[in-house]
């Protein structure tokens, strides 16, 4: 059954469509795969018996032709999204013991499309992070990482936040996953692991649901192994919901069909403020091999200048901690989750913070307060916000003379768990191309160009203008066939 | 102005209120939760109240609406963009770790408010602005020796806070302008205005100055949740500080707690010790924009405010501005008199209203809603009056059954026998019998005692109970006795 884990969802589609195997044979190949790959621990939590009930269900829908645009697949969801009866963890002990009453948005409009949950799986702890090393439930280990389980020295980061769905997705163990994307969150592990990952347009997917990060910059997007499948997942989630406030009411376009090939005249922008000082010899390589494929079919590149990128890093590490500092404040030992009691309500505060949180997030939420303070506020948290408004504009303006801009999406390959975890700065640095999207709130995809030097996947990013997935898709259609990426991580299932 | 007289001179009181009131609304501010009052702890509590992991916030447009038609019954700017903030504090009734409020830039701008003094005069009060914000829930700390409870009930009901410039100069003034904003509130129902349930809330502002110095520095009264404990509670601070300059000290700006048992306020938290909220807009929520052409619809369903409807009975009824003022308070007792005076001399309805009407109910601890003598009830009686059925003194006489058993006028006249006696040859023979049983007295009137005219009067009157018209008994009485 090994080889229904390798397929594409379209594959798996049309063979459910033809009969070749039933969702109950896809998801239990699945279930085995996802027990194959528990070295990377890339599942927090394992739901197979809700998996074997979902795909028993998309079989009798199948038989009476009433099945749905993702019917049968078997998916992993990160565990930042409620889902209700199953316990949900955002990867913090704070969140010990909850268990959501309620399904978020996006997940239910996959399961009404009949997509199949294999479990929740892991991430950075409350998406906070580039390299899946600050989970309570333990690093993810890139399946790209040589060797064996067994023989590992060096383990891989996966990349973060959503390092548990790139993982899961990469070592074949599910056919997709959500992610979500704050800062770069399903662009970057995308990149480490060989994958495609799509963070659509801020307000496309509601957020209701959606254990919040940074409430004006969390976007959520799939992550899957071709761009049609993230077109065919992208669909499903999607979706104006009134619960969202910035959710928007706009229609959502079949993005498969955006799949034409046809990129004749299109322009591409070039940022020069993305050759960024220390950049690999090897990405910059990468890069200039993506712009000859597109101008081979037919696109124009175009010189462009984003000329605030500098200040996107800064400006991110401010919005960010700021917005985290206020949405983690629910996590008071009140109500649900953990609680460690104290002689007094400070002390339960103190207690139950002090332990649920690890240090990232401890240490955002103390950035976040500072920036907000009195005193601060306008020196941090304003300045941030007219930055914001600027890098905007930049794209705004570049957009002004190209349709889609092209960029690497980390400035390096997949580095080694330990390695960047005493400076948070240069692990802050992963998202240098990444930070401005989400800022501007455009919609940006990962997807595979190649391999390092060192035999890991590298990514190109694709940036859109507002609601322009189509376009990524597009164009992310023609990289994936020019680039045939068809090498596969070191350990699957 | 009414002065503080300390030892050292004269103190003026400067006052600013801050008035937080409930919106009527059936669901909260961002979620659809119910709002009813008294249910069981809990019961009304929706995943967003409780800040669930992954909740957000949807603004309720019906609160908007009513934010609206306040600020226009306070004649505001209505601010067409404004924005919703988080003031980020801690506190186990408050799930989310911050209230969703409105800082810099809020719903409804300047405004104002007259005040109706009890001397007739009236005062206009600056409103700064009127914001919407989200109630937190509540804490009992008396349930468990060790233990809180938290009831999240509250928790999101939506909130106006209206805010007053520092106009205000007396502990009777602050009266006058809770009084009025509460009639306000109610003419437009965006408030029911009940202190007691807790869905209108004060807190007082208060400093004092040498009359004509620059404003001293205030205490914040927090939470003072009647009209009487505000004027209480702003007297008491007053002539705290009064006592503390006087006595060479200095006012420290702090956040004071009225206590009701004792009557005193006491410092809850020193400026130093105030909340560093770090406001910040919240981005779950988009700012609020406004069609100027819906608010202008909501104008044009804005029922007459009490302003207005006294001008109209001063001019159109004719009605003394103190009558006017006591009969425009509240809707209810407006209508009520407009039932009474339709067809009927608006002066005599007036004063049948604001006299005997109120007069039983305040005696009887009564709402005008709760009259036992409906507008129509005693608008017969006053036509019983006026078409000589009965006279104005057995009318009080009816008027004191019908508020007892809610009866119609005519047919406690009827059933009583009050029907006036009209019938000439009948009076006459009473007012004869009177003078010939007091031939002394009629001797001593014609004599010039013009005094003891009455007295004839009375003893007619006693020996009809009270029936006979009054006019007939004067004339004929008048003519038999200079007969």
């Amino acid at each position: 059954m090994t080889e229904l884990t390798h397929l594409t969802m379209a594959d798996a589609l049309k063979g459910l469509a033809d009969k070749s195997f039933t969702a109950v044979e896809l998801t239990a190949a699945h279930i085995a795969a996802v027990e194959k790959i528990r070295p990377l621990n890339a599942f927090i939590t394992e739901t197979p018996e809700q998996a074997l009930d979902m795909a028993k269900a998309s079989d009798a829908r199948r038989a009476k032709g009433e099945a749905g645009p993702m019917d049968g697949l078997p998916i992993a969801v990160k565990d930042l999204f409620c889902t209700k009866g199953v316990a949900t963890t955002a990867a913090s002990h704070i969140l010990d013991g909850f268990v959501p009453p309620y399904e978020s948005t996006v997940t239910a409009n996959l399961w009404r499309d009949g997509a199949v949950m294999l479990g929740k799986v892991n991430l950075d702890e409350f998406a906070m992070g580039s390299s899946n090393t600050t989970s309570y439930h333990g690093d993810v280990v890139n399946p790209w990482t040589p060797g064996t389980p067994e023989t590992w020295t060096r383990k891989l980061v996966p990349g973060g936040s959503s390092g548990g769905s790139a993982a899961a997705v990469a070592a074949r163990a599910a056919l997709g996953a959500t992610g979500t994307d704050t800062g770069g969150s399903i662009r970057q592990p995308a990149a480490f692991c060989g994958i495609t990952g799509i963070k659509p347009t801020y307000g496309r997917c509601s957020r209701w649901g959606i254990i919040a990060y940074a409430s004006s910059l969390d976007q959520a997007g799939p992550m899957a192994r071709t761009v049609r499948d993230c077109a065919i997942m992208l669909r499903s989630m999607a979706g104006f919901d009134p619960k969202d406030s910035t959710s928007v009411d706009i229609p959502v376009p079949d993005f498969e069909k955006a799949l034409t090939g046809d990129i004749r005249g299109l322009r591409v922008g070039i940022p020069k403020e993305y050759r960024v000082p220390g950049m690999s010899a090897e990405i910059e390589a990468m890069w200039e091999k993506g712009i000859e494929w597109l101008k081979a079919a037919g696109a124009v590149p175009v010189d462009i200048s984003l000329p605030h990128t500098k200040y996107a890093l800064p400006t991110y590490y401010i919005v960010a901690p700021a917005e985290c500092s206020s949405n983690l404040a629910r996590y008071d030992g009140v109500r649900f989750g953990l609680r460690v009691d104290g002689g007094s309500l400070n002390e339960l505060y103190e207690n139950t913070r002090g332990a649920g949180f690890g240090k990232e997030v401890r240490r955002r939420i103390l950035i976040g307060t500072y920036v907000l303070s009195a005193g601060y506020y306008d020196a941090y948290y304003v300045k941030a916000q007219k930055v914001r408004t600027r890098i905007k504009g930049d794209f705004d303006a570049a957009f002004q003379s190209c349709d889609v801009i092209l960029t690497p999406t980390a400035p390096s390959g997949a580095f080694a768990i330990g390695e960047n975890s005493d400076d948070p700065v240069q692990m802050y640095l992963n998202d240098v191309f990444t930070v401005t999207v989400n800022l501007a709130g455009l919609p940006g995809m990962s997807l595979p160009a190649g391999l390092g030097a060192d035999g890991l996947p590298l990514g190109l990013q694709l940036i859109g203008k507002p609601f322009d997935e189509e376009t990524l898709f597009r164009v992310g259609g023609v990289i994936e066939d020019a680039a045939q990426f068809t090498a596969k991580p070191g350990f699957t299932a | 102005m009414s002065y503080i007289q300390g030892e050292t001179g004269e103190w003026e009181i400067v006052i600013g209120l801050e008035v937080h009131a409930q919106i009527t609304s059936n669901a909260k501010l961002f979620s659809g939760a119910a709002t009813a009052f008294g249910a069981e702890p809990n019961s009304q509590v929706s995943f967003v109240d409780a800040a669930f992991p992954g909740m957000l916030p949807v603004i309720n447009e019906y609160c908007v609406e009513q934010a609206v038609r306040t600020g226009l019954g306070l004649k505001a700017k209505i601010n067409l963009h404004s924005v919703f903030d988080r003031k980020n504090y801690f506190y186990a009734d408050l799930p989310s770790g911050y209230q969703i409020s409105q800082y810099q830039q809020p719903i409804v701008g300047e405004g104002k408010l007259v005040l109706d003094m009890p001397d007739g005069t009236s005062r206009t009060v600056g409103i700064t602005r009127l914001h919407l914000e989200q109630d937190a829930g509540k804490s009992l700390h008396d349930q468990h020796p060790a233990k809180s409870y938290i009831d999240l009930n509250r928790a999101g009901v939506a909130l106006m806070e209206i805010v007053s410039e520092p106009d205000l100069r007396s502990a009777e003034e602050a009266g006058a302008y809770l009084r009025k904003l509460r009639s306000i509130l109610r003419y437009i129902g965006s408030c029911d205005g009940n202190m007691e349930e807790g869905s209108m809330r004060c807190d007082c502002n208060v400093s004092i100055r040498r009359p004509g110095a620059p404003f001293g520095t205030r205490c914040e009264i927090k939470n003072v949740n009647s009209i009487r404990f505000v004027i209480a509670a702003i007297e008491y601070e007053a002539r705290r500080q009064v006592e503390v300059l006087e006595e060479g000290g200095t006012i420290v700006q702090e956040t004071r707690l009225w206590d009701t048992t004792k009557l005193v306020t006491r410092s809850m938290r020193s400026k130093e010790e105030a909340h560093d909220y770090r406001y910040f807009p919240d981005p779950d929520l988009l700012p609020l924009e406004l069609d100027p052409d819906w608010v202008e619809d909501i104008k044009k369903t804005l029922p007459e405010l009490p302003d207005e409807k006294k001008a109209r009975f001063i001019e159109d009824y004719k009605l003394s501005a103190y009558d006017a003022g006591v009969l425009v308070n509240e809707k209810a007792r407006a209508d009520y008199f407009e039932t009474v005076a339709k067809g009927r001399d608006p002066k005599i309805a007036a004063n049948w209203v604001t006299g005997d009407l109120f007069g039983y109910l305040n005696k009887a601890g009564k709402e005008i809603e709760d009259s036992p003598v409906s507008a129509e009830n005693l608008g017969g009686l006053i036509d019983l009056i006026a078409d000589n059925t009965i006279s104005g003194r057995i009318a009080k006489e009816v008027f004191d059954t019908m508020f007892e058993t809610g009866e119609k006028p005519a047919d406690i006249v009827e059933k009583k026998g009050l029907r006036q006696v009209t019938d000439t040859g009948a009076i006459e023979g009473a007012i004869d019998a009177v003078l010939a049983a007091n031939t002394a007295k009629v001797e001593e009137f014609r004599s010039g005692k013009d005094k003891l005219f009455g007295f004839f009067v009375g003893q007619v009157m006693k020996a009809t109970q009270g029936k006979a018209n009054p006019a007939l008994v004067n004339e004929i009485l008048t003519k038999k006795l200079k007969g």
